[in-house]
């Protein structure tokens, strides 16, 4: 499921925003495994800016890092920090958390910040320790939010009014929206470790994860496929555009959804029978838990079952939840990909 | 009192109007096969029509993919485009004369409503472990269940007040009431929202034989039904008491005609979901352009719905290839300008 699946009676648009995953996807520049934001302001009380000769071995961005927070002693609040729309500055370490985002909960646990959330909203059932309430990140109701008295709200859309109602409350608030490179996604992590007190962490995640991203870039076997990437049975997709278009377009893969999306939205409405006719060699299926997709369901559709993808056993079953966050599990969603990528490359 | 029947009487459409529809009808058929994002060449595309025809045997070079785009995902898209759109406009010409009200349409009285509930039932259920469950019939039996209560309320004050104007608004009423189960229910599920959706968004774009075969038969009846019921219609509009002295049961009439069309829609509707407009403008332009019989408009109504809808579809799928357009999208975009300057010209609905 979505982060914050949207819904409002019955209007159409929205519910095609809702395919777009989104909640305000910034556009975000060129993704790169070990991103530039490695070095972010991890100085407290003086935000020292990242030096623009940023470190691209994670050897550098550890040593940075640990840099900074060595420096910094462990209670070294008030910190500044950088959400979505600017510096913020939190006066001291928070300890009742409310998160408002699947990704931002999933981030907070992976960096040890668990014990000082109080409260996720209803799509934050990752991870299962996660306090799991019924608060909405779709359409959030400040009088919900303020009865878990938090001393921190963290989340990636804000339909209007949300961050407004936290300021005029005192309530100390970020907002980071829908990654749109995996320089974002190191970037939320960094800032959430400052935020939490929790910096050292968060530098060891970011670490780990592009060690990871590294090791599966560096086994992927050389080959270049085209997929078509499935958010719903009516064929709706991604580009390259988009989060996960991005993060497939390291792994050399070419997407078949590019030429539909002249426009840039990211989020096309594909025809069947284009899909037949480029014969895509892989096919990712990002709905088998919102609409049961599976291999199955798809060499049953109709002009399908001649697919070389659905004869190559290459059609791909994906967790929804994994495929449309950008928190820490973004690397299952890499692997699971590349494995596909080397199984199929290993047939021919 | 004359018996039904007796109305049933078959009457003169305009032959020369008729064969122009029909021809208009085929013309936007062929072209919405020749037509789409894998840019099969036309002429062998045309040569593999022509062979299929009785008797001819026609050499074409298209590769087995290429076949198959075209039978099994262009024919039957475009098949079944003509079909809904024939069907919606039926129906929503048969509503409008039944309710003598312009503004009636197809999904008048819970018939969207009912199989919007009825599909998320059915996707609700799937997820509960009852997953070969087909979703079409659950909302078939939505919209009938809809249009059931809408019409089994409407008399509870009375056999004698029952007029139409208390089953537009019964009608209103459960809409609104089975749209706020269905919200619940969606809501309260929240992993298979965007299921629900993606039913609601329309279906026109993975539409198979299969599809077309199990809501067939519905549509066919009730175009039957409403073609033989042509006369009548025109007889319903002078006013249920007019209708009584005329030797006619408006009432009867009435169940029958919305039995039918509703039968037809909730067909529609379960294989396409929901389009909008074409109930409303296609018989209103075949009004303004051929006049106000009702033995005119119904078989013109069939006729050019299934024409304007499947052109409708070639421009959902030809304009932004090889992305999609929401059909409902260019129906609204095509029909609305031409609605208005067919009305402009034609003088006006009273």
């Amino acid at each position: 499921m979505y982060t914050h699946p949207r819904y409002a009676g019955g209007k159409w648009l929205l519910a095609l925003a809702l395919w777009a995953w989104v909640l305000g996807a910034c556009g975000g520049g060129e993704s790169s495994v070990a991103g530039s934001s490695a070095a972010t302001q991890a100085s407290p009380t003086t935000a020292a800016p990242a030096t623009s000769a940023a470190p691209t071995t994670t050897e550098a961005a550890v040593a940075a890092t640990q840099a900074t927070t060595t420096t910094g002693a462990p209670s070294a609040f008030p910190v500044e920090v950088q959400d979505s729309l600017g510096t913020v500055t939190i006066a001291a370490r928070p300890e009742r958390i409310v998160s408002l985002s699947g990704s931002l909960t999933e981030m907070l646990f992976a960096i040890d910040a668990g014990p000082q959330v109080v409260a996720v909203d209803s799509y934050s059932y990752y991870p299962p320790e996660a306090p799991l309430t019924d608060l909405s990140g779709f359409s959030p109701n400040i009088e919900a939010i303020t009865a878990f008295d938090p001393d921190l709200v963290v989340f990636s859309y804000d339909p209007g009014d949300l961050m407004s109602s936290l300021r005029a409350l005192g309530i100390p608030a970020l907002i980071m929206l829908a990654a749109g490179s995996l320089d974002d996604v190191w970037d939320q992590i960094e800032q959430l470790g400052i935020v939490t007190g929790q910096v050292e962490e968060a530098a060891r995640l970011v670490v780990s994860m592009q060690g990871d991203l590294q090791e599966i870039l560096a086994d992927l076997p050389d080959a270049s496929y085209t997929y078509y990437y499935e958010l719903d049975q009516n064929l709706y997709s991604v580009t390259s555009a988009t989060f996960v278009g991005r993060v497939l377009g390291l792994l050399g893969l070419e997407n078949i959804a590019d030429p539909a999306d002249e426009q840039g939205y990211g989020y096309p409405q594909l025809s069947s029978e284009y899909i037949i006719d480029v014969d895509p060699d892989l096919i990712f299926l990002a709905d088998t838990l919102c609409c049961g997709q599976n291999q199955d369901t798809v060499a049953e559709r109709p002009g399908w079952s001649g697919l070389t993808a659905v004869a190559n056993g290459a059609v791909v079953e994906l967790d929804d939840d994994i495929a449309s966050r950008w928190g820490p599990r973004i690397v299952d969603l890499l692997e699971v990909v590349a494995d596909a990528v080397a199984e199929l490359s290993a047939q021919s | 009192m004359t018996p039904l029947s007796a109305l049933a009487q078959p009457s003169r459409v305009g032959l020369g109007r008729m064969m122009l529809a029909l021809a208009l009808g085929v013309a936007v058929l062929g072209v919405a096969l020749l037509v789409g994002p894998a840019g099969l060449e036309m002429g062998e595309v045309l040569a593999a029509l022509v062979d299929r025809l009785p008797l001819v045997e026609v050499e074409n070079s298209l590769t087995e993919r290429e076949l198959t785009i075209l039978w099994e995902i262009r024919m039957p898209r475009t098949v079944m485009g003509a079909l809904v759109g024939a069907t919606l406009a039926s129906a929503g010409a048969a509503y409008q004369g039944v309710f003598r009200n312009p503004l009636a349409d197809p999904y008048l009285l819970g018939v969207a409503a009912g199989a919007g509930l009825g599909a998320t039932v059915a996707i609700l259920l799937r997820a509960r472990g009852f997953s070969s469950l087909p979703l079409a019939p659950l909302a078939f039996a939505g919209a009938v269940v809809g249009v059931a209560l809408s019409y089994g309320l409407s008399r509870t004050r009375g056999r004698d007040r029952r007029s139409s104007t208390t089953l537009v608004l019964a009608g209103v009423a459960v809409a609104s009431f089975l749209t706020a189960v269905q919200t619940f229910l969606q809501l309260t599920n929240v992993t298979t929202l965007r299921e629900v959706y993606s039913w609601i968004l329309g279906r026109l774009v993975t539409v198979g034989w299969n599809d077309l075969y199990a809501v067939l038969p519905y549509m066919v009846v009730s175009w039957l039904v409403l073609l033989i019921f042509r006369r009548a219609l025109d007889v319903m509009t002078v006013g249920d008491d007019e209708a009584s002295t005329l030797g006619l049961s408006p009432r009867m009439v009435r169940l029958i005609v919305v039995s039918a069309a509703t039968l037809g829609a909730a067909a529609a509707v379960s294989a396409s979901g929901l389009i909008a407009f074409v109930g409303i403008i296609v018989p209103h332009t075949v009004r303004l352009l051929a006049g106000w019989s009702y033995r005119v408009i119904i078989p013109l109504s069939l006729v050019m719905g299934g024409a304007f809808l499947a052109a409708a579809d070639v421009v959902a799928r030809t304009v932004v290839s090889p992305a999609e357009l929401p059909i409902g999208v260019v129906t609204a975009f095509l029909g609305g300008p031409f609605f208005l300057m067919v009305l402009r010209t034609s003088g006006d609905l009273e």
